[in-house]
């Protein structure tokens, strides 16, 4: 079993906005139920939201060896249609509303608005001993690719995380990211491990409603993706009043320095932590983080292994790097490392391909004392007039230039496409790029649009931008 | 531009809809309108305007009309 929810029968699990709640016995009780249900190791796509059907299903399946696909509930019908063929899952667990379209499956069970649909596919994959969870890379794309997580990696990579954060039963942690979103999930999987509550919301930031929920159940503790915290910024979080909150944790992409310092900064001087991770789904979680007493010192960097793992880094030969402040690409041993992807039906029998080793694609730096700092991602770079140019360099140039400025470069070799929303600064942001990296300016050109295309993560969508030059 | 245009303006150009659909609209009624398209809203105002909004105003605006309501409670803005 992943977690022991006897030990902590009286605490309440899961408190939920609409003012229901749960405790771990009633918890042990509804997955025992939804379990018995089922009655056999099986695939189920999970449709998950921030509340606590869908976390009882999420820990029903893990804790009696069915496994589950998690997706978020508002993925689009014809994506999660085109999944259900490619995988012909035995079951659906969905919210109570959205069985209509499902309504030649049968209903086999409901409990707190989530309802139990058998499906009626013949075919059935068999899946592989191991295989505990599947997950989507990105948050909502319909991406038939999964990647793998085992038990061992799930219940490896939660100890962890409540090992490095100090976690215990007085948590209560506020929902700020998706469920089926590896960031969100492992969140979840940490507090309950400890006994925590949990406060499940799916209002944002952006809400009424999640404030007050926030003050009244007292959150302790909430994550964020760099987006989440250029927000609050604007916000003017600083000026809250926000008592009970003792830990912001950031995580699924690197936040620009600046704003690195300014939350590790208010942390310090309010006596909370502000603790920046690293992870990837491929390695169920985590890998990285700042200690929160590194934050201000160390601003900047992701931070060291989580323990357990190990970080080093590789040149393009493949050898180790043995001296500070040289790139290369970042590489991860523990046993978080996941199985592998699945791309169809057919994948799910497959075993571990990676033997607990991940070749991150990020490409990193490490300081004298061994903290880690992602200076950009292998693939994103150009070559311009023959000089090699990091892509993710010049996004974070810009935006540490333009306060506020919304911006995403990207392009095809010779040829920078800096996107910006703000036609005001579309001379300016040229300038500065030309002045940064001493190349001619004909090579950069500055297309303004509405928006810059993120996933529900906040990770920019560069792909998305390729309609605009290709 | 009257101060109607002007905010019919900054919801139909920050969210690509028309000017038909801003009416009853609330807070993630459209996917356009999450938490990443509400900051884009209220820089879009807060340009058009020449206002800074509080932070209370910006979680209180959560459909087209409260937002005409705060805007003309609290910044002066006539309709």
């Amino acid at each position: 079993m992943m977690w022991n929810f006897n030990k902590f029968s009286e605490n309440t699990a899961l408190q939920s906005d609409d003012g229901t709640q749960l405790t771990y016995r009633e918890l042990e009780e509804e997955t025992g139920r939804l379990a018995t249900a089922i009655g056999e190791r099986c695939l189920v796509f999970s449709m998950c939201s921030n509340t606590i059907g869908s976390v009882i299903g999420y820990t029903a399946f893990i804790q009696h060896r069915i496994v589950p696909v998690l997706l978020n509930a508002h993925l689009d019908p014809e994506l999660l249609s085109g999944l259900l063929k490619t995988y012909c899952p035995a079951y659906l667990w969905m919210p109570d509303f959205m069985t209509e379209k499902y309504s030649d499956w049968q209903k086999i069970y409901t409990s707190k608005g989530y309802t139990l649909l058998k499906t009626d596919y013949e075919k059935v994959y068999p899946l592989y001993e191991e295989l505990g969870l599947l997950l989507t890379t990105s948050g909502s794309t319909g991406s038939p690719k999964f990647v793998r997580q085992s038990y061992k990696n799930i219940e490896a990579n939660t100890r962890q995380i409540a090992e490095y954060l100090e976690l215990n039963q007085e948590e209560r942690p506020i929902t700020t990211l998706p469920m089926n979103y590896t960031y969100g999930l492992s969140i979840i999987n940490s507090h309950l491990l400890v006994g925590a509550r949990i406060l499940l919301t799916d209002k944002t930031m952006m809400e009424r409603g999640f404030w007050s929920f926030m003050k009244e159940q007292k959150a302790t503790s909430f994550g964020g993706v760099p987006y989440t915290y250029e927000m609050l910024d604007k916000l003017r979080f600083f000026r809250m009043d926000l008592p009970d909150l003792k830990t912001m944790t950031q995580a699924g992409g690197k936040l620009i320095p600046e704003l690195h310092k300014k939350f590790a900064e208010y942390a310090a001087e309010k006596g909370k932590n502000f603790v920046v991770m690293y992870g990837q789904c491929e390695a169920t979680a985590r890998m990285g983080y700042l200690p929160a007493k590194k934050a201000v010192e160390k601003c900047g960097s992701m931070g060291i292994a989580i323990p357990g793992g190990i970080f080093h880094l590789i040149d393009v030969n493949g050898e180790t790097i043995t001296e500070p402040h040289v790139t290369g690409e970042l590489v991860y041993e523990g046993e978080n490392v996941t199985l592998g992807y699945a791309e169809c039906g057919e994948d799910l029998i497959k075993g571990d391909e990676r033997k607990g080793i991940l070749q991150t694609g990020d490409m990193a730096q490490f300081d004298e004392d061994g903290y880690y700092y992602i200076v950009g991602r292998r693939k994103r770079f150009l070559k311009i007039y023959g000089n090699r140019v990091n892509l993710d360099e010049v996004d974070r140039m810009i935006k540490g230039k333009f306060e506020n400025l919304e911006c995403a470069s990207t392009g095809v070799d010779d040829h920078m496409y800096l996107f910006v929303t703000d036609e005001a600064c579309a001379d300016q942001v040229k300038e500065f790029v030309v002045a940064k990296t001493g190349l001619n300016q004909a090579a950069f050109q500055v297309i303004v649009i509405d928006s810059i295309p993120k996933n529900d993560s906040g990770k920019t969508l560069y792909r998305e931008l390729e309609k605009y030059y290709k | 531009m009257t101060n109607k245009e002007k905010y019919v303006n900054a919801f139909t150009e920050t969210f690509d809809i028309t000017e038909e659909e801003t009416k009853g609209l609330q807070y993630s009624g459209i996917s356009a309108w999450d938490s990443v398209g509400h900051m884009s809203l209220v820089a879009a105002l807060e340009d058009a305007f020449d206002i800074m909004m509080d932070t209370d105003d910006i979680i209180d605006f959560s459909s087209f009309e409260k937002g005409m309501e705060i805007l003309s409670e609290k910044y002066d803005v006539e309709f």
